[in-house]
């Protein structure tokens, strides 16, 4: 116990460090990037440098393009990640208290996994057109998987002990739910939708490639066609932030929700 | 019989088997007994004797055929608000405080809104863990928690408590300790209590009464009153009269 607690204080000291590094990083990255198209002499249209990239960036946020496409690729991923996620809780608990149902279902969902999303866009896209819904649903269906296996994972690990405290103390059937399994069930769940907020992102980009004209990945399209590799570079610096974004909405989720879990070092 | 006609809990020649592949596992074999309000009995046996199964039964959790349990004149068909258990296992809800913790029967009952927060504040210090009201379960000690259990069992304020092995999981002399926190409960609340346990020494130490099992399939194989004075103190151990009743139970134990 108290070992484990030293290890923990040891990784928290080591995260700030990490972060005081980053400047330093960031910087040895910048540098080795001019070393790159010096050592190269490479064409801007091959590999521009950080400062045409920044350059670019400041030329599309002013003429607002670029949040323009911000806002309708965030839009996607976050209705799609809504609309999947509540739909994979829904059918992952039915899954975890059905047995039968599971048999009945595992091996489509199973099946589905093994088509990559980018092989089925195309059929959402002339199914639903180009617009918002089929994104959405692309979004959805890369999000989907994740967190139904992490919500059977994490209903199914519920103690049955606690299902017998519930059952003598007379619980509803609804209480059992909302009083035992949700919050039984929460970490688990949460780590599903940790790696369904970044798996979002790319199904919008996914979505957007195969057919849209507007977006980040629209903007990733536009510029490699004409050579705008500049445009292409902060397109995908601005899907990383967003990823970079989301992830960190879900933990500052988990840290509100599952304080009961976090060691009093932590708190701080 | 009129007698055990007015006792609180009745078992009347229970039996019990589990379904398996040759025709089926006796577990529990005719079983009678019966136990007076407030009165403290402890169930003896060795493990795997059933006593677990006996208790669920009394709980409510499991259903029975054959036989008859009847609980303050009533047929027991399912939980009962009227009962408290305390598991083997503190089965605290790691997300709740241990006064949220205590609370839960009030939380799921909307019905018992006549006990007040008072009620449960008193509670808290009868069991010994004021201060400690808003501490979470993975920061407290297994005694501890096994405290927050008993409290939670108690505070609806059911007739009957029931205990699985409270203390199994208990190093020897918080085990000690918690039996006599155990008694002095009971002395302050007059529940009946049936306590299922596999130590001797504490079924005699904290009993009225002392039934034993012997081996699957399990029938009562002594009903053992136990005459020592009340309040029960620490020495009354190690008495000849209390080696007596110990080794008496010991011998009933044996297949």
């Amino acid at each position: 116990m108290e070992k484990n607690r030293s290890e923990l204080k040891i990784s928290a000291k080591g995260r700030r460090n990490g972060l005081f590094l980053l400047p330093f990083t960031i910087a040895l990255a910048l540098f080795l990037w001019y070393l790159i198209v010096w050592l190269g002499d490479l064409p801007s249209f091959i590999l521009p440098t950080p400062d045409l990239v920044i350059a670019r960036f400041l030329q599309i946020l002013q003429d607002g393009s670029l949040l323009k496409h911000f806002g309708i690729t965030l839009g996607e991923v976050l209705l799609g990640l809504g609309f999947g996620s509540v739909t994979a809780a829904l059918l992952g608990y039915l899954l975890a208290k059905s047995k039968r149902l599971e048999r009945l279902l595992a091996p489509y969902i199973v099946a589905s996994q093994s088509v990559p999303v980018v092989a089925i866009a195309p059929l959402l896209i002339i199914w639903f057109g180009p617009g918002l819904l089929s994104k959405v649903l692309i979004c959805a269906l890369i999000v989907f998987f994740p967190i139904l296996i992490n919500t059977v994972v994490g209903v199914r690990a519920v103690p049955a002990d606690l299902y017998d405290l519930m059952r003598s103390l007379k619980a509803t059937r609804w209480q059992v739910f909302s009083q035992l399994e949700v919050p039984a069930a929460m970490p688990v769940l949460l780590g599903g939708l940790r790696i369904g907020a970044t798996l979002s992102v790319i199904g919008a980009v996914v979505g957007e490639f195969v057919g849209s004209d507007r977006g980040l990945g629209f903007l990733i399209n536009v510029g490699r066609g004409q050579y705008d590799v500049a445009l292409v570079f902060v397109a995908v610096f601005s899907l990383v932030f967003m990823a970079l974004m989301l992830y960190g909405l879900v933990v500052l989720l988990e840290s509100r929700l599952l304080a009961w879990q976090q060691r009093p070092e932590d708190d701080e | 019989m009129s007698a055990a006609d007015a006792a609180f809990l009745i078992v009347d020649r229970l039996s019990v088997s589990f379904p398996n592949g040759n025709g089926g596992l006796n577990v529990l074999d005719d079983i009678s007994f019966s136990i007076q309000e407030s009165e403290f009995v402890c169930l003896l046996g060795p493990s795997g004797s059933g006593k677990s199964t006996l208790l669920r039964i009394l709980a409510g959790l499991l259903a029975y055929q054959h036989g008859e349990v009847i609980l303050d004149r009533q047929r027991l068909d399912g939980p009962r608000s009227g009962v408290g258990i305390v598991f083997q296992k503190a089965n605290l809800m790691p997300w709740r405080t241990v006064r949220e913790n205590i609370q839960l029967p009030l939380d799921l009952n909307s019905g018992s809104q006549s006990i007040s927060a008072e009620t449960v504040e008193e509670l808290i210090d009868l069991v010994g863990l004021s201060g400690f009201e808003d501490t979470l379960p993975r920061e407290l000690s297994g005694g501890m928690a096994q405290r927050v259990a008993i409290a939670r069992a108690l505070v609806h304020d059911p007739g009957l408590l029931l205990l699985d092995e409270p203390f199994g999981a208990l190093d020897a002399l918080t085990r000690e300790r918690m039996a006599g926190e155990l008694l002095r409960i009971w002395h302050a609340r007059q529940k009946t209590v049936f306590m299922v346990t596999h130590d001797i020494g504490e079924a005699v130490y904290l009993s009225d009464r002392v039934l034993a099992f012997s081996d699957r399939p399990a029938k009562i194989s002594l009903d053992l009153k136990v005459d020592l004075p009340r309040p029960r103190e620490l020495e009354m151990r190690y008495t000849p009269v209390f080696g007596e009743m110990a080794l008496q139970l010991r011998n009933a134990l044996r297949p």
